[in-house]
């Protein structure tokens, strides 16, 4: 329940911003997050909120664990 | 398999260092799946175990809780939201969905938001978000309370079952039956309150603690970093989880959350009340308490008492211990808290169960 899933920062508008979680679009709040963020930064998402800015390997290797996951939920028939 | 066998003999040299068997919990449901999913429990030299506490948010919300989360989305205009996962959790008669097909408003959402946002889009109801959840959820909770606040949103209520880790681990070590030495503490709940909160762990237990990332990597080596602790005689929180979790938290989240919320006793389904370890909205938010608003009087059962699951959160307990596991509790059929969710630990060796 308490992960969070890091997602790329398309664009920012006040305090939200639209991102890119693994191919999908959503806007999330930037509220929580205590320091600023741009376009191209990378942030931890939780239930549409960025709770900390990461770099991009950290981004990367998280997203690669996730989509293991997933392929191998999708092939255990969930 | 050679980085199996790598793994296993590093691990095991430091349990040949510490020369005694080593009982380690990890306090988070998302280490729980990835621990059995990544079947590390199978690269563990002997002596050295590993144990699935309170860690997840859903298995731990009390019966009482979610019968007067029902008895309020029966009330005239109610519609009762919260995340999906609660969704299947037993009640005293009927779980959120029972009731739902029943006929009360309840609907599963995404985000906090998305539970206001539809406040906002039907101002003739009242929309009552049931906040579940540790410190990675209650501080987005309590922006949401805040920006209600701020937009004058007046038919937006929450009905908060919010916990906190650090007294939960408090009682566990407090508790005689439970013998645990260290903690493998959680990333993400990390991020948000950093090291301070889990010192007295430390300096009152004597008891090591490492914050801990998701990975089969980071778990290994988080184990690894408990080992040499206890192998020195050292007992610190320590990061592993470096490039997520700051030694401060996330100060932005804490200031929200501790403005929206207080500390308040709270009740544990399997473990029963623990002093200070839950959060209620402050006097000044109190217009949006649920608890407050509503008419929450209800008469609720007792946890079935066959069920272990108090045991199992406690660690006292193996999931397959229990009476109940895998025939008159499964998945599909939740008897208990800890069956209930994916992150639970009966779920857990439910689904993997080579244990």
């Amino acid at each position: 329940m308490c992960l969070a899933i890091p997602s790329k920062i398309i664009n920012v508008n006040g305090y939200n911003a639209l991102v890119d979680v693994m191919g999908a679009r959503r806007e999330v709040s930037l509220m929580l997050l205590p320091e600023e963020a741009k376009e191209g930064d990378y942030v931890l998402v939780h239930a549409g909120f960025a709770i900390q800015k990461v770099d991009e390997e950290t981004a990367q290797d998280s997203l690669n664990l996730l989509r293991e996951i997933a392929e191998k939920l999708e092939a255990e028939g969930y | 398999m050679k980085k199996a066998d790598a793994i296993r003999g590093y691990l095991e040299r430091i349990m040949q260092k510490i020369g005694r068997p080593v009982r380690l919990m990890e306090v988070c449901g998302t280490h729980t799946v990835s621990i059995f999913r990544h079947g590390i429990r199978s690269l563990l030299p002997e002596g050295l175990e590993l144990l699935s506490g309170p860690g997840c948010p859903v298995c731990v919300t009390s019966i009482e809780d979610i019968d007067r989360a029902i008895k309020i989305s029966e009330q005239s205009g109610a519609i009762l939201t919260t995340f999906g996962d609660m969704m299947r959790v037993p009640g005293s008669y009927r779980s959120f969905y029972e009731a739902r097909a029943e006929g009360a408003d309840i609907r599963f959402v995404y985000s906090p938001s998305d539970a206001l946002r539809l406040a906002k889009k039907t101002p003739e109801r009242k929309v009552v978000f049931f906040g579940a959840g540790f410190e990675t959820t209650s501080p987005l909770v309590a922006s949401v309370i805040k920006v209600a606040l701020e937009e004058g949103i007046k038919n937006f209520y929450v009905y908060s079952v919010h916990k906190l880790v650090p007294p939960a681990l408090r009682a566990l070590l407090q508790d005689k039956e439970v013998r645990v030495d260290g903690f493998i503490l959680p990333g993400h709940v990390s991020t948000i309150i950093g090291i301070r909160p889990y010192e007295f762990l430390a300096s009152e237990f004597n008891r090591p603690g490492v914050i801990t990332g998701f990975s089969p990597d980071e778990i290994i080596e988080g184990v690894g970093m408990l080992l040499r602790q206890i192998a020195s005689g050292r007992a610190e929180i320590e990061i592993q989880y470096k490039k997520v979790v700051r030694p401060e938290g996330n100060p932005q989240a804490l200031k929200i959350l501790y403005e929206v919320f207080s500390e308040a006793d709270s009740y544990w389904r399997g473990i029963g009340n623990i002093p200070l370890s839950g959060l209620e909205p402050s006097e000044r938010y109190s217009f949006v308490d649920a608890k407050r608003v509503f008419d929450i009087s209800v008469q609720s059962k007792p946890e079935p008492k066959a069920c272990s699951c108090g045991e199992v959160l406690r660690g006292v307990k193996k999931p397959t211990d229990c009476p109940l596991f895998g025939k008159a509790c499964t998945p599909e059929r939740p008897v208990g808290a800890c069956m209930v969710s994916t992150e639970g630990s009966c779920s857990a060796y439910y689904r993997y169960g080579r244990y």
